[in-house]
């Protein structure tokens, strides 16, 4: 090993830097606010860092394996990290400066996304739990982060205990995964999967370990309790890092590692995504709170990720990366609003949306842009996402599916365009009043709004993802 | 090896202890008891890997050290817990888990 090969894991050593870098400068600065700039441009540093070319290659014998379609799914959330952080600033100024509390939120933000980064891309089941409890841990700290509020506190309670007992029955199923093949390491275990009964009953409690962090159906409670609790900029992160992160290394494990019990997990994936997609969508019918509405409306979404997984083939790889990179951004979008609106007017429900448009027109434009691309929308991102997930569970005969799913999105469809009507049809006798944002809040907004335009209409990135994923 | 002691009758306490703890979690009705149970479980996985360590792969040691990581980030995340009962104890002067249903449904 020379240092050659460290620089495969040069996100991961950059962003340990970064945090090292804010614990030191959160000692010695006196006006908190100006640890904002310096963590935003830190972190904008990186993220362009990130795009430097990288092969493929492993560390620590298989431990850590990093590869370029790895790579692309790093800078996706790298950027949606920062456009988080961007408009996290706000929340920040307004909540956390008065109690001196800036610094130790972008270091835990950080430290939790530098646990995704290992998550994503471990080799071994040791490497696996670190990355998801240190991805999980801060989280759930910065969920009750608010300490005055009670709300917050119950979320971080419910993350905390959700979490942990998840993370337990994962390492159950990993224990007994251990015992039938002998090791840790996913390419050995891939090599020497048996269909025994033990194998069977780790690989089921794996996969539940895993349907808590994704918020799939059987174990989605705690979804909406966390977001509407937690602070808009946690939630945010929360359903979109930590989400595909998981779900990526879930694909990880079932494509590569069980690849021979294909006939077992095929249609446990089956069953999960239609009642997830149908579950979420119909608790996202009847939520008048915003956050709770966007937790309901990503638990469906996680239900049309696994949809897409089910051809199991090169295109599914694809289409599944490429609808991860979509949904960053267009959730990323949406939240932003959310939160812009609650904390200059204090409101969260859908009804205040009332007339929004005729007071703030750029926000609720932005707004439209991502609710529609969520929905599916044509010209969108949101749309072509959804459309390669549809082919690829297409490709392989599973018609009943695509159809279930075309039929879940146009339920989709009618409670994002409530909040649409709210906003741009109806009037209001008091509607949410003119407000300006600080402007990092608008340069995630604009990046927001460029994102889900252009994705969709450059279509050389799939190709280019395409090119990349060979597992 | 413990003599006498075979590997069936370690599984069988492991696998109770496990289903102690699920069941503890899904019945406790306070948080430090759920907690609790939390451990019962992280703690039935590390015997689980020693276990497996000790009697069917003795030549190498990676069952023994992944039973070390789990003690280490089970005293983290309990840490973490009681940090945030005890804040939540400080608004709401209860630990009860009827007390924290202002989010439902």
């Amino acid at each position: 090993m020379n240092w050659n090969t460290f620089f495969l894991m040069r996100h991961e050593i950059v962003l340990t830097l970064i945090i090292l870098l804010l614990l030191l400068i959160d000692v010695f600065v006196d006006d908190k606010k100006k640890l904002n700039p310096i963590a935003i441009i830190a972190f904008a540093v990186y993220t362009l860092l990130g795009f430097l070319p990288l092969e493929s290659g492993s560390l620590f014998g298989g431990m850590f394996v990093n590869s370029p379609l790895i790579n692309v799914l790093k800078n996706a959330m790298n950027i949606g990290v920062l456009m988080i952080t961007l408009s996290a600033v706000s929340w920040v100024n307004a909540k956390m400066l008065p109690l001196k509390k800036v610094g130790e939120f972008y270091i835990l933000l950080f430290s939790s996304y530098l646990g995704m980064l290992f998550l994503v891309s471990s080799g071994h089941f040791l490497m696996l739990y670190l990355g998801m409890e240190l991805a999980t841990l801060p989280v759930a700290a910065l969920a009750a982060y608010d300490i005055f509020s009670r709300k917050s506190s119950e979320a971080g309670i419910k993350l905390i205990l959700n979490a942990a007992l998840s993370s337990g029955i994962l390492l159950f199923g990993a224990s007994i995964i251990y015992m039938t093949t002998g090791s840790l390491y996913f390419s050995s275990i891939a090599n020497n999967v048996s269909n025994s009964y033990l194998m069977i009953l780790g690989l089921i409690m794996l996969f539940a370990g895993f349907g808590f962090k994704i918020s799939l159906v059987p174990f989605h409670f705690w979804t909406a309790d966390v977001y509407e609790g937690a602070p808009t900029p946690v939630s945010n992160y929360l359903s979109v890092i930590s989400k595909g992160g998981a779900i990526f290394i879930l694909m990880i494990l079932a494509f590569v590692v069980f690849n021979q019990l294909n006939y077992l997990w095929l249609p446990l994936f089956y069953g999960i995504s239609i009642v997830t997609m149908f579950l979420g969508n119909f608790f996202a019918l009847r939520q008048k709170n915003l956050q709770r509405f966007m937790a309901f409306s990503s638990v469906a979404q996680a239900g049309f990720i696994l949809m897409g997984m089910l051809s199991f083939d090169q295109m599914a790889v694809t289409s599944v990366v490429y609808f991860i990179a979509i949904y960053i951004v267009s959730n990323i979008g949406a939240f932003g609003v959310i939160q812009a609106v609650g904390i200059a007017s204090g409101k969260w429900e859908m009804d205040d949306y009332n007339g929004f448009y005729r007071t703030n027109p750029k926000m609720a434009l932005v707004l439209m842009l991502a609710l529609f691309s969520l929905a599916g929308i044509p010209p969108l991102a949101g749309f072509f996402g959804k459309f390669f997930l549809y082919t690829s569970a297409a490709s392989q005969g599973y018609y009943w599916i695509v159809f279930l799913g075309i039929l879940n999105a146009t339920i989709a469809l009618y409670y994002y365009l409530l909040v649409i009507r709210s906003a741009f049809l109806r009037t209001s006798e008091n509607p949410i009043p003119y407000f300006k944002s600080d402007w990092y809040m608008r340069i995630s907004m604009i990046l927001v709004a460029i994102a889900l335009i252009m994705l969709g209409l450059y279509s050389p990135f799939y190709s280019y993802i395409n090119s990349l994923s060979i597992l | 090896m413990i003599s006498g002691v075979s590997i069936y009758e370690i599984l069988i306490l492991s696998t109770i202890i496990f289903f102690i703890g699920v069941y503890g979690f899904f019945t406790r009705k306070n948080l430090i008891a759920m907690l609790m149970s939390i451990e019962l479980i992280l703690n039935s996985a590390a015997l689980n890997f020693v276990v497996a360590n000790k009697y069917l792969f003795p030549g190498n040691i990676e069952g023994n050290i992944f039973s070390l990581f789990i003690i280490a980030i089970a005293a983290a995340e309990t840490a973490l817990a009681l940090a945030i009962v005890i804040n939540l104890y400080r608004l709401i002067m209860s630990l009860k888990t009827k007390d924290l249903e202002t989010m439902k449904y």
